[in-house]
């Protein structure tokens, strides 16, 4: 845990940002390997258009389950910092695991939540965020101490690279837009398994 | 083996035959969902420093960070019973199926054999069906003096084909839980 603890910003005042945009300012910033994973639908789309880093892992379904599966790479690999990434609609299904991730504290660990308050992929319904479920206030109701809204782009960079640095885990969340991805991943589920564990290193 | 009183060998119980085989296995992570029959398993395991265990609120989450700690290298198995297996589908069928990741899942079976508890009874149906539609190897498990085998050889097979793998404690390993009058 760092000395001084973020304050947790404010969904309302955060400007609303772009997806793509944010996923490369993430990127341009991860030089040590970093591990991503990016949730299913439109944030792994963009991780995907972002460019091809072999630490990058894209769900193709398991809704819900971005932040599981970076915590089990930040256990297993603790000298790795994991980014995962999760849109609105996913860390709903699965709010259970910001509250794991709580429990054990790894100091690796970054989830990074994409909240447009929309079920953009399925056609635009509103999610509970749209009503005013606040994923920050959710994350530190259950222990994630380090939980900040992004209030614009060069916020979002401060903090991230605060927490690429420093001891986590972190949670970042950002508004963002409804525009449509910069492009769609590619289908190929072993193959992706397969480069992300080669790209951490690990041999079966 | 330990002795008993007399000092004559006691065979050692499903629980401390599972823990060990895990270990020779070097699966590390242990993920559970709490049940009553698997309690001993679940005191064994964290009763050893050898074992990272977690207690995730659902089983979904147990198959994701057992996915990911494999992807990093780090074996691990969830524990679960019959009705937490039912809320797996889709996990598996789109992320440990699909993504070729051995999960390893033991399940503790509920909702046979003197269950008392209509819903477990029913779901229990659905497990199997799920496992094979999804083509995933599965064994039950009523001996202890085959216990040893069948783990260590599926979870052997599990890691060589890249493919999730199921192991259904039968009550008659394990007593099951009955029904208090």
């Amino acid at each position: 845990m760092s000395a001084k603890e973020p304050a947790p910003g404010n969904r309302n005042s955060s400007k609303v940002m772009n997806r793509y945009d944010l996923t490369q300012r993430l990127v341009t910033r991860l030089h040590r390997e970093e591990a991503v994973i990016g949730g299913i639908g439109n944030t792994n789309f963009d991780l995907w258009a972002s460019g091809g880093r072999p630490q990058n892992f894209y769900m193709l379904g398991s809704m819900g389950l971005a932040c599981p599966i970076a915590l089990g790479v930040a256990l297993a690999q603790p000298q790795r910092r994991v980014i995962a990434i999760e849109g609105d609609g996913s860390i709903l299904m699965q709010l259970g695991s910001l509250g794991t991730i709580a429990m054990l504290g790894p100091t690796n660990l970054i989830v990074l939540i994409m909240d447009n308050g929309s079920y953009q992929i399925t056609g635009g319904q509103p999610t509970l965020t749209a009503r005013g479920a606040d994923v920050v206030a959710v994350a530190r109701g259950v222990g994630l101490a380090q939980s900040v809204w992004a209030a614009d782009e060069k916020d979002f960079e401060r903090r991230m690279e605060r927490a690429l640095a420093e001891d986590g885990p972190w949670l970042i969340a950002a508004r963002i837009d409804t525009e449509p991805p910069a492009a769609e991943t590619e289908r190929d589920p072993a193959q992706i398994r397969d480069r992300f564990m080669r790209g951490l290193g690990v041999k079966r | 083996m330990s002795a008993d009183e007399l000092g004559a060998p006691v065979a050692p119980q499903w629980h401390e035959i599972i823990c060990r085989t895990l270990k020779a296995h070097l699966v590390r992570l242990v993920t559970y969902v709490p049940d009553r029959v698997l309690a001993p398993l679940i005191r064994g395991v964290h009763a050893d420093d050898f074992f990272t265990v977690i207690c995730p609120p659902r089983e979904e989450e147990a198959v994701g960070i057992v996915s990911g700690a494999w992807m990093g290298g780090m074996r691990g198995v969830v524990l679960m019973q019959t009705s937490g297996f039912a809320t797996l589908a889709n996990a598996l069928a789109s992320l440990a199926v699909p993504y070729q990741i051995p999960v390893l899942m033991i399940v503790s079976e509920r909702g046979t054999l003197g269950e008392y508890n209509i819903g477990q009874a029913m779901v229990c149906r659905t497990m199997r069906p799920v496992l094979d539609s999804l083509g995933i190897e599965h064994h039950t498990i009523t001996r202890a003096d085959e216990l040893e085998f069948i783990v260590d050889r599926t979870i052997e097979q599990a890691i060589a084909t890249q493919a999730p793998a199921a192991l259904i404690l039968s009550p008659l390993l394990t007593g099951g839980k009955v029904f208090k009058k």
